[in-house]
């Protein structure tokens, strides 16, 4: 319960001592009427987000049966097939953010940099809000259909004498799946970190250029170093978009891959074996904390970013 | 800061025309940018053409004539509505606030909205299912009520660009010092203000409740994703074309609202309008 409570608050709870710093200053009185405002979205996070997931936190710890406070779910959800589903989705997500996270920002700043091309960047930006919520069978299919082993994009690439399906590659393999999920991680990192790029000041740029610093230099001690926290936190996201998304692998493997999200979506289909029905919460509570320690990073990440940007 | 502003654009001027160094290294930008993009057009594009293929594009008439299609698309459509409406009703005045009062909490704000994008529904659809009182999981406004939280890291994002694309301080005290409260305020005078970012925060809701999967599934609710899923085992080409159709319906009206909304704000004086980032006015601390 302990550590569930630090998982589930954490968020909520930043939010007293921020503006109690704040407001010292003034009179406390004051400080708390003026958090009026906030209370309806305070409120309805509290009742769709925050209960729901304490009620994870407590299933987890109970005996479906008699209710009584046991360890038997944690145990069953950290050995075994449920042990080796946790490692094959971190792979998976470290996969699915790193190199998304890379590409993304490259399209960022090309984007980002086109300054006369304008109608270019709305293109761009407008369609990464649509893809970035494109998932499940309707994209598991643009890819069987295009990379599957007898699709079209397979049968150019045999054409001119490369045979991915001989050198490994397979659409139902972690690194298959891997490069669906770009379809829909490098639109969401583009929509990310735009607001980063916004932050570095072209009078930087002038300014390094003014005392002689080349391209590489400008990145490597101006550019490089103000954008680093920024995505490495944009990499955090991606990472635990890649943890949670579930419709597309579901659609694309059918659960031929060990992973944690389809493993917790059998729990809720009724597929769980008698007095094992509080395993699938206490494998929730494990993302749940692995969600956790990604976010602190994110957070500490963007405080270092803010220190330069806006 | 003016003077070296100037002496900036005008050396950009300079360096453009390819006079100097910075020139030279400026002009060999659009190569790599062009590779990028090229990269990113043949990895988006090629998939949807290879399916629209394999599909048949005649496959789209009869889709919607199937059986269970207009109940799944109502039902989603309902969805769709009820979660906008909420949506807007709860963060246009919370973000607004927030703004205006608790610039502190700015940065917590986003922090928040942005949590729906890590935790995974699959885990939140089983704390809701758990908590949520017996009438409420029997009728699908549940979903509707979740996905107003799955909906809010798009939906911050896009008004909190639009509200700071506005100079908000001097717009609120002209409203006031006129005789205006606080709702005759953001009714009259912000809102119209902020009509493209709302109308982008509601499109991709809309695209968000149309693409939802995981939680109406394992909700036991048919609305439109899953109804297609459905509907897959029978004949994968027609829904396939149906959902690609969405998709490039949704594209295509967001493209029209964010490029009305440019040509609107131009007219009025304002700068260029973009969906998740606010294009910077005031050069201030440069």
């Amino acid at each position: 319960m302990a550590r569930t409570d630090t998982v589930d608050v954490a968020p909520g709870s930043l939010a007293d001592p921020g503006v109690t710093r704040v407001r010292t200053v003034r009179t406390v009185g004051r400080g708390i009427t003026r958090l009026a405002g906030i209370v309806p979205f305070t409120v309805y996070i509290s009742l769709g987000l925050l209960i729901p997931m304490i009620a994870i936190a407590v299933g987890a710890f109970k005996n479906p049966n008699t209710g009584a406070f046991t360890f038997s779910n944690v145990d069953i959800a950290t050995h075994g097939v449920y042990l080796t589903g946790i490692r094959q989705s971190v792979i998976l997500s470290v996969l699915a953010s790193v190199i998304p996270g890379i590409f993304g920002a490259l399209i960022a700043y090309a984007i980002f940099t086109a300054k006369r091309a304008s109608l270019l960047r709305q293109v761009v930006i407008t369609a990464s809000g649509v893809f970035a919520n494109f998932g499940g069978v309707p994209l598991a299919f643009l890819f069987i259909a295009s990379f599957g082993s007898s699709a079209l994009v397979t049968g150019w690439l045999n054409d001119i004498g490369l045979n991915i399906y001989n050198d490994g590659f397979s659409l139902y393999t972690l690194s298959g799946v891997a490069l669906v999920y770009m379809y829909f991680q490098v639109p969401l990192m583009v929509l990310v970190i735009l607001p980063a790029l916004e932050g570095l000041r072209p009078a930087w740029r002038e300014a390094a250029e003014n005392l002689g610093a080349r391209t590489w230099q400008y990145w490597r001690y101006v550019g490089g170093p103000v954008l680093m926290p920024s995505f490495l936190g944009c990499v955090l996201l991606l990472f635990g978009s890649a943890l949670s998304a579930y419709a597309t692998a579901e659609a694309l493997t059918a659960g031929t891959i060990p992973l944690t999200s389809i493993q917790i979506a059998s729990f809720l289909n009724g597929n769980v074996i008698a007095g094992q029905e509080n395993v699938g919460k206490a494998l929730g509570l494990g993302m749940v904390i692995i969600i956790a320690i990604v976010m602190v990073f994110y957070v500490l990440l963007q405080r270092r970013a803010a220190k330069w940007l806006r | 800061m003016a003077p070296i502003s100037a002496l900036a654009v005008g050396r950009r001027k300079h360096g453009a025309g390819g006079g100097e160094s910075a020139g030279r290294r400026r002009t060999s930008f659009p190569v790599w940018r062009w590779v990028i993009l090229l990269i990113a057009g043949v990895y988006f594009l090629l998939p949807l053409y290879a399916a629209l293929r394999f599909a048949g594009i005649h496959a789209f008439g009869t889709v919607f004539v199937q059986p269970g299609f207009w109940p799944a698309l109502w039902l989603s459509a309902r969805l769709a509505i009820i979660t906008t409406a909420i949506t807007l009703a709860l963060m246009v005045p919370t973000a607004v606030y927030v703004h205006l009062r608790l610039p502190g909490l700015r940065r917590l704000l986003e922090g928040i909205t942005i949590l729906p994008i890590v935790i995974p529904p699959v885990v939140l659809i089983v704390g809701v299912l758990q908590v949520s009182p017996g009438a409420l999981k029997a009728s699908p406004w549940l979903l509707g009520l979740e996905y107003v939280i799955l909906g809010m890291p798009f939906a911050y994002r896009a008004i909190d660009a639009g509200l700071r694309s506005l100079d908000l301080k001097t717009l609120t005290e002209a409203s006031s010092s006129l005789g205006a409260g606080w709702l005759t305020t953001l009714w009259r005078v912000l809102l119209p203000n902020l009509r493209t970012a709302l109308l982008s925060a509601t499109v991709l809701i809309v695209a968000l409740v149309f693409g939802e999967f995981t939680m109406a599934s394992l909700d036991l609710f048919v609305t439109f994703p899953v109804w297609i899923v459905l509907f897959d085992q029978l004949n994968a080409n027609m829904s396939v074309a149906a959902s690609i159709f969405a998709l490039v319906v949704v594209w295509l009206l967001l493209m029209l609202i964010v490029v009305v909304g440019t040509r609107q704000a131009r007219r009025t004086g304002g700068g260029q309008v973009n969906l998740f980032t606010a294009a910077r006015t005031d050069t201030k601390g440069n």
